[in-house]
């Protein structure tokens, strides 16, 4: 293989890998897959992530967790705006990228990517403003101060979005990590190398290692230990498709919290805070005060 | 039995053969790639909890922790009675009354840290005290920790009296003596002291206080394992290793059971031979034990902290 500028020189072509806990592995089981174009072309080989990096990607994101819900909102959001930044300055590949995955014009792919980093920095804004919103000071008929507080539900696992691999991916994944909680995301199967070319970004984004871990690779083989994994907290079903009811069966076993499915409208520039709050937990303090 | 004069212990140690370390990394690196799955992992797994000697050796150490520890120890997964005790539950000294009331009947031992733990830097009376101490309270097993200091310059004859005399004070418990193989620098010392203390009777070598770093590692274990075959197969005694200090998982836990049956044999798999020094090891053992039963992977919210 050459380049297409200079025939003479050997071209370096990418290795699209997973990323866990801070680090781009190969997937433990050794695997890849090939990723094709909406026209059927083959783009690259995608790693193949098997159960084992799903239980990898589970230990790095409890790991991040603490860390990542005891910064500050403000700081959260902070990085949150260094991604939009840092993608801003890869726009050329992402657009390529869902220009090849989605079959779609350059123009419409550019508008996709806008729209991406735009998500980034709606929900940086949020990240400091989801306290006041969802919580407050509660009127209660005692001599007692009472406020209740959002806190972040823990670790999450993502089935992103199948059909709209950055744009949904991004959708789905920004409101997870705004308020404090670390995500396990399994990418979309058939268009995974958006999802990698995000994981570069994100390694760049002073984004602690473990609070994103993207797995590349069949839904059907990943999403099931993910499902029933004790020490996932919440499940966002967005990409589930078809497998939805059983998944949602294995993660009532150990009580997890799950965002059905529903119809999801990506080009909405102003989503609002239901996916931030779906994985919040209210806390409530009842303070006594003297009279 | 082996002469036992100055001239001769110095001589029998520096007489040892030198270890090839590369060929040290080599093989141990090799067993750690070896795959244990479905019956045999659940066989592993479950002896690999009986060999757990489930340790608090911490000076914020409580009654009502060490109390709780013992509840554990005796039955780690409370959700799951078919989940076997551990082999020990190792205490400081004074914990040892509080351990005992609490293990009184189980059949899990209950091993003592003594002689100064962890530098032992204290005169041989206050060492044997120690020990005295702690074998009239109820402790089964006495975890000493050798001289370092002595050792390292040259002082063999230092060490071995010193080990003498604390077996000699255990009476009916077994001894297990701390190399403290971080402090040693080379696996050549790592072999002379393992021979020095299972010539002074020791009935376990340990590779680790757990309070310095490195602690326990694969290949340090690997040249301890060799040296009990070998004083084995010299003597016709058995002793046995504890490795202690760094082993969390349960892929840590397997490579040593391989590492066990491949370098030392059969013989040594079981808690009388092997024992693995935790704290954290057991919760993941669990989890992993669970996972087999249930399917899906267990997560630490559901096991306790200590």
């Amino acid at each position: 293989m050459t380049d297409k500028t200079d025939p003479l020189r050997v071209a370096v072509r990418r290795t699209y890998k997973l990323y866990l806990g801070g680090a781009f592995p190969r997937s433990e089981s050794g695997r890849s897959y090939p990723v094709t174009s909406a026209k059927g072309l083959h783009l690259a080989n995608a790693a193949l992530a098997s159960r084992k990096d799903v239980r990898d990607a589970v230990v790095a994101a409890r790991k991040a967790f603490p860390g990542w819900s005891g910064r500050t909102a403000y700081n959260r959001g902070q990085i949150l705006y260094r991604i939009a930044e840092m993608m801003e300055g890869r726009r050329a590949q992402f657009a390529e990228e869902s220009a090849a995955a989605e079959g779609v014009s350059r123009a419409r792919a550019e508008a996709l990517v806008s729209a991406a980093i735009d998500r980034w920095v709606y929900y940086a804004g949020w990240a400091d403003k989801i306290g006041q919103v969802l919580g407050g000071a509660n009127q209660v008929s005692g001599p007692f101060f009472n406020h209740s507080e959002p806190e972040p539900t823990g670790v999450v696992g993502i089935l992103a979005p199948a059909d709209s691999p950055l744009l949904g991916l991004v959708s789905v994944l920004a409101p997870v990590i705004t308020a404090g909680n670390t995500a396990v995301l399994v990418a979309s199967e058939h268009h995974p190398l958006s999802a990698v070319t995000l994981a570069e970004a994100l390694a760049t984004s002073d984004l602690p290692p473990g609070v994103v871990n993207i797995l590349t690779g069949r839904l059907s083989e990943l999403a099931p230990p993910l499902a029933g994994h004790a020490d996932v907290n919440a499940l966002d079903l967005t990409g589930a498709g078809d497998h939805a009811p059983a998944l949602e069966e294995a993660a009532a076993t150990t009580l997890k919290r799950v965002l059905r499915p529903g119809p999801d409208d990506w080009t909405d520039a102003d989503p609002g805070v239901s996916r931030i709050r779906r994985f919040l937990e209210i806390k409530t303090v009842w303070h006594p005060v003297g009279s | 039995m082996p002469d036992t004069t100055p001239g001769s212990l110095r001589t029998l140690l520096r007489e040892l053969p030198g270890v090839d370390e590369v060929g040290v990394h080599r093989r141990t690196a090799d067993l750690a790639t070896r795959s244990v799955k479905t019956t045999a992992k659940r066989a592993a797994i479950d002896l690999a909890i009986r060999m757990v000697d489930l340790t608090t050796l911490e000076g914020a150490d409580t009654p009502g922790k060490v109390s709780a520890l013992a509840g554990k120890a005796m039955r780690p997964d409370p959700a799951d009675p078919t989940a076997p005790s551990v082999a020990a539950l190792c205490v400081y000294p004074d914990m040892v009354p509080v351990a005992a009331r609490a293990l009184a009947g189980s059949g899990v031992e209950l091993a003592s840290v003594a002689t100064g733990f962890p530098a032992g830097r204290t005169s041989l009376e206050v060492k044997l005290a120690d020990t005295g101490a702690a074998v009239a309270a109820g402790a089964t097993e006495i975890d000493m920790v050798i001289d370092r200091g002595a050792f390292l310059s040259g002082d063999y004859r230092k060490v071995f009296d010193e080990i003498t005399a604390v077996k000699e004070t255990c009476g009916q418990a077994r001894l297990k003596v701390i190399l403290e193989t971080g402090e040693l620098a080379t696996y050549d010392n790592v072999r002379r002291a393992s021979w020095l203390s299972l010539h002074a009777g020791a009935d376990f070598i340990k590779t680790s206080t757990g309070k310095t770093a490195p602690a326990a590692t694969l290949p340090v274990t690997l040249v301890m394992l060799e040296a009990v075959r070998d004083y084995h197969l010299a003597t016709g005694r058995r002793a046995g290793v504890k490795p202690a200090g760094g082993i969390r998982t349960t892929k840590d836990a397997m490579r040593y059971l391989v590492m066990v049956k491949e370098v030392a044999g059969d013989g040594w798999l079981d808690p009388a031979w092997f024992r693995l020094g935790a704290s954290t090891l057991l919760n993941d053992l669990l989890m992993q034990r669970a996972k087999l039963t249930t399917g899906h992977y267990a997560g630490p919210d559901y096991y306790t902290i200590d």
